[in-house]
């Protein structure tokens, strides 16, 4: 029974964890209808750029310091570099690609290619070794936990009461329309992708304390199981991804308690194989916003 | 009554001796298929001018194009004396400009609530949203008793209702209506024409584009008839009625 609390406990911290950075890919796939792959070399970078920040500011001795502004600085480095590979990688593409035959496949190559070269770009920078990453608390998993949800309720006021959340829902759901409302598209994209970079931040900092170190290639692990949820709560929604995540970190868990552990990532695939085989469009997914 | 001044922007007058909306000569391609061959018209500011023609003839094309939603081959629109055609869809709107698109293009998993406060986006003017909300659920009560649904869950003419009642949340000076009529039942197509011409009283301009000739030649005052991507014929509405070309090509004899 208390084996069963823990691995709940524990899966509901990593899940939460996993849902941060699965926000980022269905925010990005809702407006502009693309995998965002380099989503995963943005949590890594910030996993990076929060140890930086979080040993200058003392690490262990000063937990909350530490913790709050190793944070706060990955998440404004993150929302920065995603604003970046918008700009540089996707957004040419979007105003040469408009209607032709490929403009579906090419963002998605590209998304793909800068993938590649921003873990490239972290082995030289960082070099390809492990890191290890203080540890700020006794109790990692329940500040884990708590961050996240605090983050995605304020995600949710976000998207529910702000004016660039109502601009960014209304272009996800037709484009030409939220052009007439007066909606400057460019502008919600970019903040679209400051936003869910910013999330994968926070996710960055959580995994690392849990994990306790930090390298390169980091991001392909978390980042396909959060894309992973993200797909399973239906992609484009965010809920979705927050409840595919929730989904994911406790059933992971929950298989570490039986005698397949090693299978947590088998049976992520089955999961998913199974639901998008009954609701194709994921747990929480409509095909009502998506008349293409 | 609908109150119609704008919270943010002067109001917008035409200067003396022209009109509100002058396209000229407008010619736009998709591809290779020549979609307007030279449209020329005009609207004056507190007219309401009717736009018909048959399937494919142009209509939708043209008011895309005067909402900067589509590039010019050539020729020039002139709104409120101003050269709109290098101006973005985003700008036009901010000046006054908007279209309650063919098919309604309403936001369907957003609430009725939200597509209309999305609707007032260009001024966010929390006054006049309070008000123009108050105006929109007057004009169709329909509406206001759903504002907390799905836009989705509406049926076509509710989802019309909402597309114009957004468009009216901008607090525009000339509104372009795309078949407001387009596959509704005949009761609230007139309700929904009732609509127009009180939106019209208030001081709105509106360019109309219709495929029901005959109410679009009833609640016009002029009228422009466009045949494959030309004006084929124009005049005051009442005159068009009784032209015995149209009779026969538009109003079934
Ligand atoms: N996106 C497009 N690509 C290619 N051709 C188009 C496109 N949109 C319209 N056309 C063509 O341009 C011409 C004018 O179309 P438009 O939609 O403006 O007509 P319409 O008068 O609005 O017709 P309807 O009454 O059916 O709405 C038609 O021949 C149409 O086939
Ligand atoms: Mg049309």
């Amino acid at each position: 029974m208390h084996r069963i609390f823990e691995a709940l406990v524990t899966g509901l911290a990593q899940g939460a964890m996993i849902a941060l950075v699965a926000l980022g890919y269905t925010m990005v796939f809702g407006i502009l209808k693309m995998i965002n792959f380099a989503h995963s070399e943005v949590f890594m970078m910030a996993a990076y750029v929060g140890l930086f920040i979080l040993t200058a500011l003392g690490g262990a001795h000063s937990p909350w310091i530490a913790g709050i502004g190793g944070t706060v600085g990955a998440m404004i480095g993150a929302a920065a570099l995603g604003m970046l590979i918008e700009r540089v990688a996707y957004r040419p593409l979007r105003a040469r690609g408009r209607g032709t035959r490929l403009s579906r496949i090419t963002p998605l190559v590209t998304a793909l290619a800068t993938s590649v070269f921003l873990q490239n770009a972290a082995q030289l920078m960082f070099s390809a070794k492990f890191r290890p990453y203080p540890r700020l608390f006794e109790q990692t998993r329940p500040v884990i936990f708590i961050v996240a949800v605090v983050v995605m309720v304020l995600l949710n006021q976000l998207v529910k009461k702000t004016w660039f959340g109502k601009a960014m829902r209304a272009l996800s759901s037709n484009e030409e329309a939220a052009r007439l409302m007066g909606v400057r598209t460019s502008r919600v994209i970019s903040m679209t992708f400051a936003v869910g970079s910013g999330l994968a931040a926070v996710g960055a900092v959580l995994y690392c304390l849990d994990q306790s170190q930090v390298y390169p290639t980091m991001g392909v692990v978390i980042g396909t199981r959060a894309f992973v949820a993200a797909v399973l709560g239906g992609i484009g929604n965010i809920t979705g991804a927050m409840l595919g995540g929730l989904l994911l970190g406790v059933l992971g868990e929950f298989v570490k308690l039986t005698d397949y552990s090693g299978g947590v990532d088998v049976l992520v695939f089955l999961v998913l194989i199974g639901v998008l085989l009954v609701k194709p469009t994921g747990l929480l997914g409509s095909t009502a916003g998506e008349k293409v | 009554m609908i109150r119609t001044v704008h919270p943010i922007r002067p109001a917008v007058v035409a200067p003396a001796g022209s009109s509100l909306l002058e396209v000229s000569d407008i010619r736009v391609r998709y591809g290779g298929i020549q979609a307007l061959k030279g449209v020329t018209l005009r609207v004056d500011s507190g007219e309401i001018v009717a736009l018909i023609g048959a399937n494919g003839a142009g209509k939708t094309t043209t008011l895309k194009s005067i909402a900067r939603l589509l590039p010019l081959a050539s020729g020039t629109i002139r709104y409120a004396g101003r050269d709109i055609a290098s101006m973005s869809t985003e700008d036009l709107v901010d000046a006054g400009v908007a279209l309650v698109p063919e098919g309604r293009a309403i936001f369907p998993n957003l609430t009725v609530r939200e597509n209309l406060e999305l609707g007032a986006y260009a001024h966010r003017n929390a006054i006049a949203i309070r008000e123009t909300l108050e105006d929109v659920n007057e004009l169709f009560p329909r509406l206001g008793e759903r504002m907390n649904q799905e836009g989705g869950t509406l049926s076509g003419g509710e989802q019309q209702m909402l597309a114009i009642a957004r468009a009216l949340m901008a607090r525009p000076t000339l509104l372009l209506l795309d078949e407001p009529s387009l596959g509704i039942a005949p009761k609230l197509v007139a309700h929904i024409f009732a609509a127009i011409t009180a939106i019209a009283k208030a001081g709105v301009t509106i360019l109309l584009v219709e495929q029901n000739t005959r109410i679009a030649l009833a609640t016009s005052m002029r009228a422009y008839v466009l045949r494959t991507g030309e004006i084929a014929l124009q005049g005051p509405s009442r005159e068009l009625a009784t032209n015995a070309e149209i009779q026969a090509a538009y109003l079934g004899g």
